[in-house]
Parts: structure tokens; C-alpha cells; sequence
């Protein structure tokens, strides 16, 4: 699974920092670091950030897996 | 064959965020013809802003930063894949292969791609970058890794900030050389841009303004060794980073008889292109970066973005406009909004800071390295920035959108507006910089400097 954080919406509230350390950082007060491809032992934690998120922020889903040619 | 807009062909140019998000948005808007997406790359969509920081800093690597999709869009995604030109009277896209694809509706979101070092002989030395891409996040990424001597990031704009921000994170050693008098100068005027300048000192940059590269010099095996600069002083170092900004991809346009040029491709607020004439299609739409269109709020000038946020709103219009009939279409007016956040301070911006001609700070300072400075133009607020101030922002974008006056009034600051007295918003010519502007206002205004187009320096 892979994430992005829309980052215009993002107001640094840090919900996803707390809920799911591994996989979202905070860089400075309030700049947000994360990685993209999410571990599945990080799956529900990633899931209660996103459903935490007070903006809403995080979208949480599967990659385009390029069919035909 | 107006109740059939929800079938047909539609083929989407550009395979990254604009473009899967409108595919998303046409299978959300009830689209149940075929759907073609061509993207020059090989990857799937993915998500370019990490790559200029988290990929830099060694935390992910550059081919786990894949897009999610909010929804699978049932497309035939052909990756890798250049589209070369499109017939507009036979609706035809033409691909490198020399196949061409027939559509009914083309959505054309072909980006931009990071403006080279002029010199190609220069440009082709080991260790020379530029960064846009996947692959060029790969190669920087590990040439850090590999811990260089010296990191010389040519263009003070966002991206090159964010690079420099990241090598001195790693501890490596970083000049920055940028043509204007300091860096993020073309985006948020002078007084930011003092702040950019100290928090690149502050963290061990060596900063120089006010100066151009003049050659790149690389050793007999045609690795980089360093550059000469226009002050006649010689920077060592082993890697370089043009971080020139960025030029849009509208060469496989140049046969179609759209109103396509160094700025754009040129639409309607409902994300229709122009033709040439000025007149209207309605069969060619256009979302993203590649796109310059006009916006109520600043004067109807001919907008030209390079924002994350109006990628996916554009996108979003575009679709519903594609399989809307006339009366049901929507206007793009979503006001632009970006991010950067480099040597740990996030810096965000509502409006276009560039169509000002005073500042206030409203909350915050300068010296704490907290505020918000608004800026107006004429007597009216048209853009806000917050430095690490980000829950302040949607008051001020609130009083962009309904043209409030400017200065502003004390509103979400629990005391008066901080510094009294605006002062002029002092946003250079972006002739005298050496990246070009993120965020272009192209159309005329009698008291205004133009944005001139160079297409190389």
C-alpha cells in the first residue's frame, strides 16, 4: 500500500507523527516527512492516522500496477 | 450525441498526478468509454515531492514514492511511451513508436521537466543534475550517499533550497549560487527572502548572490571538478545540482494549432485549450503544470503553476468538464496554495505572493522564525506566506478570496497586526534570477514588468 499526505492541507497538527512514528516525521516545528510505501506491519497504524487526521489529509491506497503494455 | 459525453475515447497525455487524478475523477463522473493514459516515464504515477527531500535525505528510496490511487481507474496505462504530436482535426495522438491514438477528448497533462545546464558538453559531466524525475532522485540520492566534497546546487528557488537544506542535513558541504540578490527572492519578495538567506548562513551554506556560473569544469575523464563563477572566484566541488526551474512539455504540440508556448498551453477557467486564434476547443482540455489559465482574483491574468494542490483541482474540473454538457461545467478558481519545507522550517503560501506591491507582517517575526506576512496589491490582500505557522492560513486565504482590504485587519492574531507599517513587497524582475518563477502571472498590466521568457540563459 502507498500513501500521500496533501500537504497544502496539512496543517502540522501531528496526529499521524504520534499514531504511526515509523512511517511519519516531523521535520522542524511543524514540516511533515513520510514514507510513501507503507509496511504491512504498519498498515493499521497508517490507517488510524489517516482516519485521525484532522484536515484529512492522508490518502491511503494501492498503486497503479501498469497493465498492457 | 451531447447525452454521450459519459462514452467514447479519451486519451490523458502525462501519466503523473494530474493525470491519474482526472482519470479517477472521469470514472467518478460516470465515464464508461475507454480510457487511455500515455506517460513518457516507465513507472506508474508518482509523488515528486519527496524526492527533492525525504529521497535526498536517505530515508526512502526514489522508486518507493508510487502515487496511491483513490480509486482503480480501469485504464490502459502505456508507459514509457512519448506522445510526438496530435492531429486535431483527425483527433488523432501520435506516439514515438509512430502508432497514434484516436480520441473523441484529450486531456493534456504533460508537466514540465527541469530546465538543463545550457552547455551540453558541461551538462554530460559525472556528477552534473538536475532534479525532476524518479531517475534523477536514483542518481543524486546515492552520489550523497556517497559522501562528495563539495555540493555546488546552482538556482536559489524552492528546489534548489530544498537541496541545499538536505546535503547540509547530511553534512555535507554545499554552495548555492543564486543570480538575484538571495535565495526564494522571485517567489516571496525581499523580506522572506532575508529569512531564506540567513536560514541558508545559519545552517552552513555558502551562499552567493548576485553571481552566475560561468563554466562547469570537469578532469580528463570527464568528472566535474568544480566551477567558475562571474565574481572570478572558483568553487571546488564534485557534484552539481541546476536547479534552473522548469520548462513545460509542450514541444510535441507545436504542429497542433493549439495556443501552446513557452508558458503553457494556454485554456479557458473550465480547463479547455485555445487554439491558436484564441478561439476555444472543446474537445482539448488541459490540467497541471503544463496549463495556463485565468483567474478572477488576480486580475484575470493567464496563470502559469507549478503547485501539487492545482494539479489535483485542475484535474478534477478537467474530468467533470470532459463529461459535463455545457451548462453543468464547473470553473477552475481554486486559489494557489504550496509548501516547501527546507532546513526545518515549513514555509507555505495562499495566493500569488508575486502580484504585490506591499508586505505586512501580520503575526509572528522575522526573528523567531514564525510569521505570517501578507501581501497586497493595489489595496487589497492577494497572497499570504506562513513560516511554521501553518494553522494561520485559512484565515488569510478567506480574505483573498473575497478581496478583503489590505493591510489587513487584526483577525486570527489575538493582537494587533504585528508590524504596523507595510513595506514595499520588492519581487524582482525574474529576468535578473537564475531559476524561473514557480508561480507566473503572463498577462499584461500597464504598471507591472512583464515575465519575459528566455528560453535558454
Amino acid at each position: 500500500m502507498r500513501i500521500v499526505v496533501d500537504l497544502t492541507r496539512c496543517q502540522g497538527y501531528a496526529q499521524c507523527v504520534f499514531l504511526a512514528p515509523e512511517v511519519f516525521q516531523l521535520h522542524g516545528e511543524e514540516g511533515l516527512l513520510y514514507s510513501s510505501a507503507v509496511p504491512d506491519d504498519q498498515l493499521e497504524r497508517v490507517r488510524q492516522a489517516a482516519a485521525a487526521c484532522p484536515v484529512q489529509a492522508i490518502l491511503l491506497g494501492e498503486e497503479v500496477s501498469a497493465r498492457g503494455r | 450525441m451531447a447525452g454521450d459525453r459519459r462514452d467514447g475515447r479519451i486519451v490523458i497525455v502525462g501519466a503523473s498526478l494530474a493525470g491519474l487524478r482526472a482519470a479517477e475523477a472521469l470514472r467518478e463522473e460516470g465515464f464508461t468509454g475507454s480510457l487511455t493514459v500515455v506517460g513518457d516515464e516507465p513507472y506508474p504515477p508518482y509523488d515528486r515531492p519527496p524526492l527533492s527531500k525525504q529521497v535526498l535525505l536517505g530515508h526512502v528510496a526514489a522508486d518507493t514514492t508510487g502515487l496511491p490511487m483513490r480509486r482503480d481507474p480501469d485504464a490502459d496505462w502505456r508507459l514509457g511511451v512519448r506522445a510526438t504530436g496530435l492531429d486535431p482535426v483527425d483527433k488523432r495522438v501520435v506516439l514515438a513508436e509512430g502508432e497514434s491514438l484516436p480520441y473523441d477528448r484529450l486531456l493534456v497533462a504533460t508537466g514540465t521537466r527541469a530546465r538543463p545546464w545550457p552547455n551540453p558538453r558541461e551538462a554530460a559531466l559525472d556528477g552534473v543534475f538536475t532534479l525532476r524525475t524518479r531517475d534523477d532522485a536514483a542518481g543524486l540520492a546515492e552520489r550523497l550517499a556517497a559522501g562528495p566534497q563539495r555540493v555546488l546546487v546552482i538556482g536559489g528557488g524552492f528546489t534548489g533550497s530544498e537541496i541545499a537544506s538536505a546535503c547540509r542535513e547530511r553534512g555535507l558541504e554545499v554552495t548555492v549560487t543564486e543570480r538575484g540578490p538571495a535565495p526564494l527572492v522571485g517567489a516571496l519578495g525581499g523580506t522572506l527572502s532575508k529569512l531564506a538567506a540567513a536560514m541558508h548562513r545559519n545552517n552552513g551554506v555558502d551562499l552567493r548572490c548576485g553571481v552566475t556560473v560561468t563554466a562547469l569544469r570537469g578532469d580528463g575523464n570527464g568528472r566535474l571538478t568544480g566551477a567558475d563563477l562571474s565574481d572570478g572566484s572558483r568553487v571546488e566541488a564534485d557534484v552539481c545540482v541546476a536547479a534552473l526551474g522548469a520548462v513545460r512539455n509542450v514541444e510535441w504540440l507545436a504542429e497542433a494549432g493549439l495556443a501552446a508556448g513557452p508558458r503553457g498551453l494556454a485554456c479557458d477557467a473550465g480547463c479547455r485549450a485555445f487554439d491558436m486564434y484564441g478561439i476555444v476547443t472543446d474537445d482539448v482540455f488541459v490540467a497541471g503544470d503544463v496549463s495556463r489559465f485565468p483567474h478572477p482574483l488576480f486580475e484575470y491574468q493567464l496563470l502559469s503553476l507549478e503547485h501539487w494542490g492545482n494539479a489535483v483541482a485542475q484535474a478534477e474540473v478537467a474530468a467533470h468538464n470532459m463529461v459535463s454538457a455545457g451548462p453543468l461545467r464547473r470553473p477552475h478558481l481554486a486559489l494557489p496554495t504550496f509548501w516547501s519545507t527546507q532546513f526545518g522550517l515549513n514555509i507555505k503560501a495562499v495566493g500569488v505572493p508575486t502580484l504585490s506591491d506591499h508586505v505586512v507582517i501580520a503575526q509572528g517575526s522575522l526573528e523567531e522564525r514564525r510569521v505570517v506576512m501578507v501581501y497586497g496589491y493595489r489595496g487589497r490582500v492577494t497572497a499570504a506566506v506562513t513560516v511554521d505557522m501553518a494553522k494561520s492560513l485559512p484565515y488569510y486565504q478567506h480574505l483573498i478570496e473575497t478581496a478583503a482590504p489590505f493591510p489587513p485587519v487584526p483577525g486570527a492574531a489575538d493582537r494587533p497586526i504585528a508590524a504596523e507599517i507595510p513595506v514595499p513587497s520588492d519581487v524582482p524582475d525574474p529576468k535578473g534570477l537564475s531559476h524561473g518563477p514557480t508561480v507566473a502571472l503572463t498577462g499584461h498590466l500597464p504598471d507591472r514588468r512583464l515575465t519575459v521568457v528566455q528560453p535558454t540563459s
